[in-house]
């Protein structure tokens, strides 16, 4: 998914506390500012490569990172229940997908995907992470040998709070569940 | 190329149903900055003084402010002008949110209403498809429930709605425009009511351009921090109520309980707290969670801050349960949380006094807390007696009559100020509360602090690190003996300079809780030392810190012009009746004087053609002349202006 990554052995985690999401969007406008060309001349939020999934109404905050484009959606979806709030499947999905009207540019329709702020020289953290000053999203580098097929802050959105409402056991079990039915 | 602002206004009437997308002039970046600024020149432009708030030529704008939509942090707050049916002057008041940054991005910098609709409508504007729409299906609906309702219709959880409950619909004049956590209080709701407008969904997918990007980036991205380290301890996260409890006065204004608070009711109240807490949350791109997201039972969510959160608590001597439960009603129906405490109490010691009767208030209720429901009730829906309450104190007094305009002791110019008692006369304050145009103290106080510290190597210490200050005031502080009031001409320096920062905050949009209301903290991460820095590289405006201070002061006049052609003078310039026990007539004479000196405005609070002519506003000296508010004092021709 994100190959560089592969590459260098070393996998870019962004981990998301979507506990600690205060909803200020300023990870959205930052992206948008740094994807934007002339590089920072402007601000989008509807251009940013990661969205704040939100309905207040029922305090429901979830930065999502934009992911890999696909050309239809998927049949069969799940809806979630933590903690007393209804999420379906679409609110921890990364795709650019048909489905949803973001993660594309809205003037050309063109995919958009987060690319860790690819840069030359590197930026010491990606600036969604460096803009997020309640540590809602946090950044960490970690050496791994094996590839991955899924990229681990995709994971990390939906588990970290999964597992923290829910315990290990009860998210393992669903899970197995999802994986079968996906396949 | 437009820098920071969209260069364009949306201009909708909604008698003839007329929508036109208007560019403006960019001269009026340069002499007014935006939000509020420029929303007064258009005011003062189009709404004469003959205009009757409740005509189809009233105006109420909506304006992003100039750094919306930058990478700015904080820039959040929307500025909503109009001419008030209460005060029967400009109004003006702010919200934070998301709304102002998405209207920049559908690629407006204002949306300015005029006349009214025939039924009730709502306004969706995406980028450039704006349409009027019926909203008879959102006729009664709460101001979340309408927010919702239209995320919903419009299939877009990232539509940012604006809208007014049911007191706004019946044009209650404490009726405030609610937003996700944020409202528009002070006296606007009641004009977007009369013109027929429940709500106005925004959508917004279009690129704001700044100037300088790279430099201006930097700077924000710095600027994270700055405001985190300076604002995070916010008290809206802190349970311990004895600054608020002890400061603030009980019931109708009208009495200080100094000693109420203690371990156990920090306790019990923690309690009650924590069983309804759901979220601190903030507005866009700000990096503070000053806003607390409590949900009630029984009650829709709704979002607090700061004092807000015992307003009405400490109106009924109630506790803070009780203040949760009445605002998740009173947000929906959209009312001011400051000013409607002060009706509700005022309307209970009416009923004390046998001034309304049972007759007035059938069945009225024993209990404080159900009697400010049932009034409630009353005035959200103009019902008996709460038609004339739902005027606010000042006219609610006049109607009702038998002595009730006695009672009418904490208003300025008609409108309900902060619950306040104190001792001495604060020269600064005086001030403040008689001359301010933004009808509460917390929109106009907050650089200067409010007592000297005592030990003078602590003050010194606190000023070797006052960054928000300029020099002078360095000076004024350190001279300041505790407990005794600053000079004369210090006071007026100290007036003028808390008011500039918020004239600056409103133009450009940057919330006053990390800006003008926090200088005396030292709590401030913009303060007239960096904003020039600011605002030059977003928008491209050459401007210093005495050019900057000369824009406020620009904003700051125009705004008295407005409302000295309606007609207020000097003798309307006064505090609240009994806010002080001390008052000293001289001293308040010589203040008021010097002030009106120091602001280049003649005995009577008029600016004089002098002053206006030097700050380009020549087109106002002309017109004061030709109606007569000035004499023509033969001085030199009014300067080029952009009229
Ligand atoms: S910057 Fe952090 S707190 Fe703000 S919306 Fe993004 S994830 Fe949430
Ligand atoms: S967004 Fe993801 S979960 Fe939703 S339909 Fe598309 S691929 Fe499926
Ligand atoms: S890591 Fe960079 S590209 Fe990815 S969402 Fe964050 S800011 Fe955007
Ligand atoms: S300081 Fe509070 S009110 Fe101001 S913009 Fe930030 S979150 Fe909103």
């Amino acid at each position: 998914m994100v190959e560089d990554v592969i590459e260098k052995k070393t996998v870019k985690v962004i981990k998301v506390d979507v506990d600690k999401c205060i909803g200020c969007r300023a990870c959205e406008l930052v992206c948008s500012a740094f994807h934007a060309e002339p590089k920072y001349s402007s601000t989008n939020p509807a251009k940013a490569r990661i969205r704040l999934i939100m309905d207040e109404f029922n305090d429901i905050y979830i930065p999502l990172y934009a992911g890999e484009y696909t050309d239809a959606e998927c049949n069969g979806r799940n809806v979630y229940t933590i903690d007393g709030k209804t999420y379906d499947e679409c609110t921890f999905c990364r795709a650019s997908c048909p489905s949803r009207d973001f993660f594309k540019d809205p003037d050309s329709g063109l995919p958009l995907k987060c690319d860790m702020c690819l840069d030359d020289p590197p930026l010491e953290e990606p600036l969604c992470v460096q803009a997020c000053r309640c540590d809602a999203l946090t950044y960490e580098e970690v050496e791994q040998e094996e590839e991955k097929e899924e990229s681990p802050d995709e994971m990390e959105t939906g588990l970290q709070s999964l597992v923290k409402k829910h315990g290990t056991k009860k998210v393992m079990e669903s899970l197995a569940r999802i994986s079968k039915e996906a396949d | 190329m437009r820098y920071a602002e969209t260069g364009y206004n949306l201009e909708i009437d909604l008698s003839s149903g007329n929508i036109e997308r208007v560019a403006t002039d960019p001269r009026d970046m340069e002499l007014y900055l935006g939000g509020q600024g420029t929303a007064a020149k258009i005011l003062w432009d189009r709404v004469g003084p003959e205009v009757d708030p409740f005509s189809e030529d009233n105006l109420l704008i909506f304006s992003a402010g100039l750094l919306h939509a930058t990478p700015v942090p904080s820039a959040t707050r929307a500025s909503v002008d109009t001419i008030s049916a209460q005060t029967g002057l400009y109004s003006h008041s702010l919200f934070g949110g998301f709304w102002g940054p998405e209207l920049k991005h559908a690629g407006y910098d204002k949306i300015i209403l005029r006349g009214k609709a025939k039924g009730l409508v709502y306004l969706w504007i995406h980028n450039d498809k704006v349409e009027i729409r019926d909203a008879s299906h959102l006729a009664g609906k709460g101001t979340m429930e309408t927010a919702e309702c239209l995320k919903k219709e419009l299939k877009d959880a990232k539509v940012q709605v604006a809208a007014i409950g049911l007191a706004g619909e019946n044009r209650v004049y404490m009726s405030s425009i609610e937003h996700y956590n944020s409202s528009a209080s002070r006296g606007v709701g009641h004009i977007m009511g009369d013109k027929r407008v429940k709500a106005i969904a925004l959508r917004g997918t279009k690129d704001v351009y700044v100037a300088k990007p790279a430099e201006l980036f930097d700077l924000c991205n710095r600027q994270y921090k700055v405001i985190y380290d300076k604002g995070s301890s916010v008290m809206t996260h802190s349970h311990n109520e004895a600054w608020h409890t002890d400061v603030f006065a009980w019931g109708f204004a009208r009495e200080r309980r100094k000693g109420f608070w203690n371990k156990e009711l920090e306790e019990e109240w923690a309690k009650v707290t924590d069983s309804v807490f759901v979220r601190y949350n903030g507005c866009y791109n700000c990096s503070i969670d000053c806003h607390a997201t409590i949900s009630y039972p029984g009650r829709r969510s709704f979002s607090y801050k700061c004092y807000g959160k015992l307003t009405y608590a400490m109106a009924a001597y109630q506790d803070v349960a009780f203040n949760y439960d009445i605002m998740g009603l009173t947000q929906e129906y959209g009312l001011d949380s400051f000013s409607t405490p002060q009706v509700l109490a005022f309307a209970c010691e009416l009923y004390e006094a046998g001034i309304l009767t049972d007759k007035d208030l059938p069945d009225f209720p024993e209990d404080s807390g159900k009697r400010f429901f049932y009034l409630l009730e009353k005035i959200v829906r103009r019902e008996g007696v709460g038609d004339a309450l739902a005027n606010g104190v000042y006219w609610a007094a006049r109607q009702i009559g038998k002595g009730a305009e006695e009672y009418d002791h904490n208003t300025t110019k008609k409108f309900e100020q902060v619950p306040l008692k104190l001792g001495a006369l604060n020269y600064p304050y005086f001030l403040m509360y008689a001359t301010g145009a933004k009808m509460n103290i917390t929109q106009i106080e907050g650089s200067f602090p409010q007592n000297a510290i005592p030990d003078k190597e602590r003050r010194k210490a606190f000023v070797d690190k006052w960054e928000a200050a300029p020099d002078k005031f360095k000076k004024i502080y350190m001279e300041w003996e505790p407990r005794t009031q600053p000079p004369i001409d210090a006071a007026v320096a100290i007036a003028d300079w808390n008011e500039t920062m918020h004239y600056i905050d409103d133009s450009v949009g940057i919330c006053a809780f990390v800006s003008a209301f926090k200088g005396q903290f030292n709590k401030s991460s913009y303060h007239i030392n960096n904003y020039p820095e600011f605002i030059s590289l977003a928008s491209g405006l050459e401007l210093d810190q005495d050019k900057l201070w000369e824009t406020a002061r620009r904003n700051r006049t125009l705004i008295r012009a407005i409302n000295n052609r309606r007609g207020m003078r000097r003798e309307d310039e006064k505090p609240p009746h009994g806010h002080w026990k001390q008052r000293l007539p001289d001293i308040e004479k010589q203040l008021i004087d010097e002030y009106y000196k120091f602001k280049g405005w003649n005995e009577d609070g008029i600016p004089t053609k002098q002053e206006l002519d030097r700050l380009g506003l020549g087109y106002v000296s002309q017109d004061f002349i030709k109606r007569g508010i000035l004499t023509d004092d033969k001085a030199s021709p009014a300067k080029e202006t952009s009229a």
